[in-house]
């Protein structure tokens, strides 16, 4: 039909659809209205806010250390990257200098996280668009890497594994020849998923040229990560800003030419391979560290040692090295000189000596209960990493108080979100979907 | 007549409850952390399909179990009602993780204080996330539950 017939003669309206916040292509919990005029997207308007926990409140009412666990939830396909975004941005308040072996555990562990968020996102989108296969293959892939996220955090998930001035415990035995394996095995699903997706007549159609995000929107938007990526800007933070031990490290910023969907599911493929290559070099230069080596040599339990210390036996206990739970694995004393500095303001003592003298038991006790916490100097520091979305930033306030005076994050999803209608409006309807699928919207993130 | 029920009775109550959890359609609903464990839970290596209950069904008039996966917010909290308030009897609900069991540590303005304080629960699977092999775990008791009660048909 003809517009001037359209005009006139007949009345045209346009419908509203609401799509969420329950809904299966919504990643959990937002609400699109949009308004189709047939088919076609007119206009989108996001509402957000259905999980806001209160991240940046709850902060302010925990210690500098109890923050940790609500880094984990922020966005919680790839915790460890929130873990240590915050650590950093703390430890640049403070001033300290983390060890070099744990820079580098860090840099491995942020890329199996990075890892893991890219399959998660990939599947996702894959299963929403029909292609349950891919869903089912990535999600092998992911349970091999949260194998090696179990080993070395103890959780699969929320894993709480970074400390302000290191991370909770050393990599565990073995640990590099089971990573190894891992990745081997994450690389076949993504050759698998590569053949089953890249040339797929269906996925390509479903998203080439959908979805365009381009340049000057992206900008404007302060948009970053893989959509920025996706449309040819070259801004990574690892490269930009290199921290931890990225700058002593060979990988490439994939960049996409279009900005569209499918643009950004290559970007993401690329970008896992660049993570396991990164992870190979970081496993390859992994540096051992000190090992202390107790002098007497004596092993003890540590629930003997705190039974001996309740019954004043304190004699010879100085120096006893003691045997952890398996739980505490890699937090024994001879670990802990290699993933932590020795600040005793702000660090951890080690299992042995909360539990064998009293120096170490009082230095536990100093950092551990409340209003006796550390107290970094007053002053605020700002800390981006590269999140699995784009820039992730912690800004955080000290008022020289045991808490946080402010804990901003500034989360990736939340300006994608701020510029996602110019990513929809014009397409079809069923195209909100594939193009929703690829933003990668991590709800636990963008709302706080 | 007797209040106990008949030998025909009871036996067809344990034919519907047998065939009732066996094929649980659950509706996911999920919302945060939660998820993740529930997609690890639901694809091939710790397999829910095991169970009978492999096909998640998005629309509330086709499922029997409401899976509560996630933070539940005062502003969710209305389509959470909804979504069960939609749903066909005979129907269950699991409250998936620790936030929706009491609130978890998120014990502050936004958060609903265990989702039982909106609706009936039926069984509680904590953790934060809880592993998979406690949400099989879970899955299991519920199974159990339903061949057990009463069964309206």
């Amino acid at each position: 039909m003809d517009t001037a017939d359209t005009s006139s003669a007949r009345e045209t309206r346009s419908m509203l659809i609401n799509i969420g916040p329950s809904h299966p292509a919504m990643h959990g919990v937002i609400r699109l209205i949009t308004e189709l005029e047939g088919e076609k997207v007119m206009n989108v308007e996001a509402e957000i806010g259905y999980l806001h926990r209160a991240f940046e409140k709850s902060c302010e009412n925990s210690s500098w250390t109890q923050v940790m666990p609500y880094t984990d939830r922020l966005n919680y396909v790839s915790p460890l990257i929130n873990n240590f975004g915050y650590c950093g941005a703390v430890e640049k308040l403070l001033g300290i200098e983390i060890t070099e072996r744990c820079q580098y555990i860090r840099v491995i562990m942020s890329e199996v996280s990075r890892i893991t968020d890219h399959l998660t996102c990939i599947a996702a989108c894959a299963m929403e668009l029909g292609a349950m296969t891919a869903f089912l293959y990535f999600m092998k892939a992911r349970e091999y890497l949260y194998e090696i996220v179990e080993q070395v955090t103890g959780a699969r998930l929320t894993i709480s594994y970074g400390r302000i001035g290191g991370v909770k415990a050393d990599l565990p035995e073995g640990f590099e020849a089971n990573l190894t394996q891992a990745l081997k095995q994450t690389e076949r699903e993504l050759h698998e998923v590569d053949r089953l997706l890249t040339k797929n007549r269906i996925w390509v159609d479903r998203t080439r040229d959908v979805g365009i995000l381009t340049r000057e929107n992206a900008i404007a938007y302060s948009i970053t990560g893989p959509l920025a990526r996706a449309c040819g800007i070259h801004y990574d933070v690892r490269k930009a800003y290199p921290y931890f031990a990225y700058d002593r490290i060979a990988f490439d910023i994939p960049l996409g030419e279009r900005g569209d969907t499918y643009d950004r599911y290559l970007v993401r493929m690329e970008e896992m391979r660049q993570s396991i290559r990164i992870i190979r070099q970081a496993l390859r230069d992994l540096p051992g560290g000190g090992v202390a080596v107790d002098p007497q040599g004596r092993v003890m339990e540590s629930c003997e040692l705190v039974d001996e210390a309740k019954l004043g036996h304190t004699a010879g206990l100085v120096g006893v090295n003691s045997t952890v739970e398996p739980t505490l694995d890699g937090t024994e004393k001879r670990h802990r000189k290699r993933v932590v500095p020795g600040d005793r303001g702000v660090v951890l003592p080690s299992k042995e000596d909360t539990y064998g003298n009293i120096e170490g038991l009082m230095n536990h006790f100093k950092l551990i209960m409340d209003y006796h916490g550390m107290r970094p100097p007053a002053g605020e520091a700002y800390f981006p990493v590269e999140g699995a979305n784009g820039e992730l930033g912690f800004f955080v306030v000290s008022d020289g108080s045991d808490r946080p005076y402010r804990v901003r994050c500034r989360p990736p999803c939340f300006f994608s979100m701020a510029g996602l209608h110019t990513m929809l409006v014009g397409y079809m309807m069923a195209d909100v979907i594939a193009t929703f699928g690829s933003i990668n919207m991590i709800a636990g993130e963008l709302d706080r | 007549m007797s209040d106990q029920p008949g030998f025909f009775t009871s036996k067809l109550e344990a034919v519907i409850g047998w065939a009732r959890k066996y094929s649980i359609f659950q509706y996911p609903f999920v919302t945060a952390c939660c998820g993740m464990e529930y997609m690890s839970t639901a694809s091939g290596h710790y397999d829910m399909d095991r169970f009978g209950a492999g096909l998640p069904r998005f629309s509330p008039r086709q499922a029997d179990v409401l899976f509560v996966v996630g933070t539940i917010s005062h502003k969710m909290a209305p389509v959470l009602q909804r979504v069960y308030a939609q749903m066909c009897e005979p129907k269950w609900v699991v409250a998936f993780g620790v936030c929706t069991c009491t609130g978890g540590f998120y014990d502050n303005y936004a958060t609903v204080q265990g989702i039982d304080t909106i609706m009936p629960v039926d069984i509680y699977i904590p953790g934060c996330p809880p592993r998979p092999e406690a949400v099989l775990d879970g899955l299991m008791k519920l199974q159990t539950k339903i061949q057990k009660q009463k069964q309206l048909y």
